[in-house]
């Protein structure tokens, strides 16, 4: 696949050197609910190197969908330092944040949150609207893309003519049609059922096995199994940081699962 | 977002409410159309006041003959024997602002021809007042200086009196009857319709030499009226006052004395008429601009539903990399479309109202392409000044709380 030895995911030199992705110090955030203070997170220090496939598990209210609001450039820390490539993003105003989501990091969620009523390949061309790519290769990268993530023959289909695990891999498509640096993925297997997240997984590993650099969260901890690392919150704070001891390869997993029709 | 594929997202977005969409336009749609429908006939009216008036003469005033005061017995205007032919002379010779007076009289004469009569005004003037009328002729020609000069027994005819009496005839070389007297039709006017001041018929009525009707119909020597021509309609005010000072002096009125004549200014009459236009454009126009008010509030009312309804959308845009200033250009573009489209088809419903209007009230309509213009620009601007709220607060989401957004 052409696409994943583009550069910006793949690049050797970033690989090679020592900069991580993503590099968190002390992170701290707090949120004021009426007269109380409500701390979400509570002093989070990760780096995450290039290349890197983490799940990310707690429990709800632990400060792992915040925590993932911060790397994803949604949302800014009350204190610490978040650095993305070796740049502190912090103090970036709104316009540069978005600038950053758009160039750097692609978003999965569990609700696939596609635009009703606009075709896969429209959807997957969204991130190229809002940055200087002509309508030809817009239309030819979001093509590619689609390729990619195995739905080329379903450009022209709505987002209601799919089914849950079509809708998220054109999510998918979408995320990396601006080629990021890093996938962001929010429970990305949460809607779907047990074949078709791991055919979600599948397509994970390989994006993640040609450079990509892959953050998922996660409760359930067979998908877990599908990551390179796990970090587990609780109350706001780290309380675990591992490699998984027993990793899955997906392509194998799928070829003992029962074919369901899609 | 370049801005031809955010003004076809706009298009795609409106496509997905028709409905909702062609209501709203409704609002807009009305007012522009009300714009263009008032502008129309406004400006219609005030062309035909403007023809009229033009059709009058060219910067007219009249001089009549005005009332005496017999041992405290006032008679109306047209009494007084003092205006006569050198008044009218001393006008055009003496008073810088005008350029061309005609002497007149008139009487009221049963007219025949072979079995056909009619009851007209015969008016007697000189060759000149053609000229100061503005009054063109549809066939024949005026009579002659030497006509006057001669008293001779030549008529012109206004063209009612050439209807009735010669129908599809040609009455050229003719001869008619007034009174007892036998007269050779030189003549006939063009059309020249209802008089804007008095509502009369200005077409019934007969001409002849000036002193042919002194001598052979009336036996009076003085003068009823005398046509005047300013150099300019600006210079018709200065005229009345030269004019109204010479014939004080030449018939040696003392300063306490009131005139014999009287000077009416048809400008006066083109100034109340265009001033009557310009409070009823007024008028109009501002029932016109609250239909546009209501039509903006309209697009603001459902841009506001729109944005709170695609709150989850605004979410995924914002999360994939569009900014404030992305999102709040997507809706105002939306606004503007909706203004846009609406003024469209507003004018396209003006026009066609107007054409109603002035074919079922038979009134002039006259739309000039700057009201469309115009008209059209204000609806892109009241949709985007009422737009651009909605779209602010759009601009303004918090994309956490947008994707989470149900």
């Amino acid at each position: 696949m052409e696409l994943l030895n583009s550069p910006t995911y793949a690049d050797p030199d970033v690989i090679r050197s020592s900069v991580p992705v993503v590099e968190v110090r002390e992170v701290r955030k707090t949120y004021q609910l009426g007269e109380t203070e409500v701390h979400a997170l509570r002093g989070v220090s990760v780096n995450i190197g290039a290349g890197d496939f983490v799940a990310i598990m707690g429990a709800s209210g632990s400060g792992k969908s915040t925590f993932m609001n911060i790397l994803g450039c949604l949302d800014g820390p009350t204190s610490g330092q978040y650095l993305l490539e070796g740049t502190d993003v912090s103090g970036l105003t709104k316009k540069q944040l978005a600038r950053i989501r758009n160039q750097k990091i692609g978003f999965v969620f569990q609700g696939f949150n596609l635009l009703g009523r606009t075709t896969a390949l429209e959807n997957t061309e969204l991130p190229m609207l809002y940055s200087r790519v002509s309508k030809k290769d817009r239309e030819s990268r979001a093509r590619e893309t689609l390729a990619l993530v195995g739905l080329a023959d379903r450009a022209e289909h709505f987002p209601s003519q799919l089914s849950g695990g079509q809708q998220q891999r054109v999510a998918i498509a979408r995320a990396l049609t601006n080629r990021p640096l890093l996938l962001l993925a929010d429970e990305p297997t949460g809607n779907l059922d047990s074949r078709t997240s791991v055919e979600v997984m599948e397509l994970f590993q390989r994006l993640n096995e040609d450079g990509l650099t892959i953050i998922l969260v996660t409760h359930e901890p067979d998908i877990a199994q599908f990551a390179k690392r796990e970090i587990v919150f609780r109350d706001g704070q780290i309380r675990r940081d591992e490699i998984v001891s027993d990793p899955q390869v997906a392509s194998e997993v799928l070829k003992t699962m029962p074919t369901i029709e899609d | 977002m370049e801005f031809s594929a955010a003004f076809l997202l706009a298009l795609r977005a409106l496509g997905r409410n028709k409905m909702r969409s062609s209501l709203t336009m409704l609002g807009m749609i009305i007012g522009v159309g009300a714009v263009i429908a008032v502008i129309g006939i406004g400006q219609g009216a005030a062309a035909k006041a403007q023809e009229q008036l033009a059709a009058l003469g060219s910067n007219m005033l009249m001089v009549g003959s005005g009332s005496v005061n017999r041992g405290g017995l006032h008679t109306g205007h047209g009494q007084t024997k003092t205006l006569v032919i050198a008044d009218a002379r001393a006008i055009v010779r003496e008073c810088p602002s005008v350029s061309a007076a005609a002497s007149g009289t008139g009487i009221g004469q049963q007219i025949v021809y072979g079995n056909q009569n009619w009851a007209t005004q015969i008016n007697g003037t000189e060759p000149q007042y053609f000229g100061v009328r503005n009054w063109p002729f549809a066939n024949g020609t005026s009579f002659t200086e030497d006509d006057v000069t001669q008293a001779a027994t030549v008529a012109v005819l206004g063209d009612t009196v050439r209807k009735y009496l010669f129908g599809s005839g040609n009455p050229i070389g003719e001869t008619i009857r007034i009174g007892t007297l036998p007269f050779k039709v030189v003549g006939v006017l063009a059309p020249k319709g209802i008089s804007p001041g008095s509502g009369q018929d200005q077409d019934d009525v007969i001409f002849a030499p000036l002193t042919t009707v002194q001598r052979k119909l009336l036996g009076q020597e003085w003068l009823r009226w005398i046509m005047v021509s300013a150099v300019s309609r600006q210079a018709s005010y200065v005229a009345q006052h030269q004019i109204e000072s010479l014939l004080r002096d030449r018939h040696k009125i003392r300063p306490d004395d009131p005139d014999d004549f009287v000077v009416r200014n048809l400008a006066d009459v083109a100034d109340a008429a265009a001033e009557g236009g310009t409070v009823m454009t007024i008028l109009l126009t501002i029932v016109a601009s609250v239909a546009l008010l209501v039509g903006g509030i309209g697009i603001m009312n459902i841009m506001l539903v729109s944005v709170s309804e695609r709150t989850r959308e605004i979410g995924i845009r914002m999360a994939v990399g569009a900014t404030g200033e992305d999102v709040q250009r997507q809706f105002l573009i939306e606004a503007s479309v909706l203004g846009m489209i609406g003024g469209v088809l507003g004018i396209i419903f003006g026009v066609i109202s107007s054409v109603v209007v002035s074919q079922t009230l038979g009134w002039p309509i006259l739309i000039p392409p700057y009201a469309i213009a115009v008209s059209t620009l204000f609806a892109i601007a009241t949709a985007m000044f009422f737009g651009f709220y909605p779209a602010l607060r759009a601009s303004r989401m918090n994309p956490i709380e947008a994707l989470r957004y149900e």
